[in-house]
């Protein structure tokens, strides 16, 4: 039940100070989400989501350090090798 | 989806499997500790692609497994009063109390619903003040900003016919327990990376060195959850005990400050009895003294009863990472998940009821097997 799931902000209610709110993207369906915990996050960002509420802004360039750190094994590059 | 299809790369988890297979030249036991990475594991084969020297110990980290009998029995109690409406997180719905559970209360005429989000009930508090709209708070950390943000908003606007009953649980006096029990067989943790978005790493870092344990802020992806475990032996094997964290796209060290703004405003640290582990010291939260007047078992006066339970569930040592569901008599002939006999096995994130759906004919897991 602790599952948080990764979606983008697709646009932005300010309107009430204490129900700041977003409509996110998931991919196949969008949800009104609260942003009170995420006061910086902007439309185009992606967001982790929890029961309703963002607690997180995932950090694009973050994300593909996993990747990097993978080629920097040497890993990736012999997958490209095999594949290609 | 986004940060989502890339790390199920199957390639991308068989060259992590591969490295880890390098580096390791002695046993090591690891404990996930959260609910949604024993299901990665279990669902995707994480287990079967190490090798034979890396155990997996599955750990407490489940709300639904841990919330105790006596709780789930105050929230039946509460359901079946014909003035309340009693609203959950639909995992909860099937824990079995000691006689029956919230979706027999439903069947029976009571108003429990399912809702996704704590501040929908107390929206539908809002809606139905002939009513009391009770909304049962429980979680880790992850999910303590929603449920404070709820009883934030009720006091802030005046909902005087919402209230909660409280049963939030804490991960590092969960872990604290189970290094300092005799039994111990845990050398490193994979920390539950949603846990972290909320509460940062810096909480583990005395934990680290106090017990000489590696502690790997871990995704819940195959791709995250290899990472976890590759730098997690990669310190065992140097003879390191550090905090790591590899899931930095999600987790910044400190944190997410407003919810823990949020999350220390409406809640206090308590003592918590954990579902077959026992009472752990300052190990959950309960409503501070400001928000008191929305403690449900306050408001309905619910009296404290001990409660015994069935004696075939082995749940606590499961929980404790001391058993394998398999390992217990119960699991899949008196305890299914249509009729669980212990909470294990009710939520999907649950160590039994993981084994149960993805273990139980032995069929191929879908990253070792052929699809991708
Ligand atoms: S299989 Fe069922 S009875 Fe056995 S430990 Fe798991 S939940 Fe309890």
């Amino acid at each position: 039940m602790c599952l948080a799931v990764p979606g983008k902000i697709i646009n932005v209610t300010e309107e009430d100070e204490l129900l700041r709110q977003g409509k996110i993207d998931f991919g196949s369906i969008v949800k009104n989400v609260s942003l009170v915990c995420v006061p910086d996050a902007a439309i185009g960002q992606y967001v982790l989501v929890h029961a309703g509420i963002a607690i997180s802004v995932v950090d694009e360039a973050e994300a593909k350090r996993v990747f990097e750190y993978l080629d920097q094994m040497g890993e990736l590059t012999e997958l490209e090798m095999e594949t290609s | 989806m986004k940060f989502i299809d890339e790390y199920r790369d199957r390639e991308a988890a068989q060259k992590l499997a591969r490295a880890i297979a390098r580096i390791t030249t002695k046993p090591h036991s690891l404990m996930e500790i959260c609910g949604g990475q024993t299901h990665s594991i279990v669902k995707f084969g994480i287990d079967e692609l190490l090798p034979k020297d890396i155990t997996l110990i599955h750990g407490p980290g489940c709300p639904v497994c841990v919330t105790p009998i006596e709780l789930i029995d105050k929230a039946i109690e509460l359901a079946s009063r014909p003035d309340v409406i009693f609203c959950s997180f639909g995992d909860m719905m099937r824990v079995p109390g000691s006689r029956k559970n919230l979706l027999t209360v439903k069947s029976e005429g009571g108003d429990v619903r399912i809702v996704y989000a704590p501040i929908d009930a107390v929206r539908l508090a809002e809606k139905s003040p002939n009513k009391e709209v009770v909304f049962f708070g429980v979680g880790f950390e992850t999910t303590a900003p929603a449920n404070a943000m709820a009883v934030y908003y009720a006091k802030e606007r005046e909902v005087s016919n919402f209230s909660m009953l409280v049963s939030h649980v804490l991960v590092p006096p969960a872990i604290e327990s189970i290094l300092s029990s005799p039994d111990n067989r845990v050398q490193g943790f994979l920390a539950a990376g949603h846990v972290c978005a909320v509460m940062g790493c810096e909480e583990y870092v005395p934990i680290a060195s106090r017990y000489h344990v590696p502690i790997v802020v871990t995704g819940f992806e195959p791709v995250d959850i290899l990472q976890g475990i590759f730098l997690c032996v990669k310190q065992l094997e140097d003879g390191r005990a550090e905090v790591e964290n590899p899931y930095s796209r999600v987790v910044r060290h400190g944190g997410n400050t407003p919810a823990q703004e949020l999350v220390r405003r409406v809640f206090t640290i308590v003592p918590r009895k954990w579902r077959g582990i026992g009472k752990i010291a300052d190990s959950g939260l309960g409503l501070s003294e400001p928000y008191q007047s929305f403690d449900a078992e306050r408001r309905f006066n619910l009296a404290e009863g001990g409660v015994d339970e069935p004696s075939e569930c082995i749940s606590g040592l499961i929980l404790q990472g001391i058993k394998k569901p398999c390992e217990c008599e119960a699991f899949g002939v008196h305890c299914t998940p249509e009729s669980p006999l212990g909470a294990p096995m009710v939520s999907s994130e649950g160590a039994c009821a993981a084994y149960y759906r993805y273990r139980r004919f032995e069929t191929q897991p879908e990253i070792v097997g052929s699809k991708a």
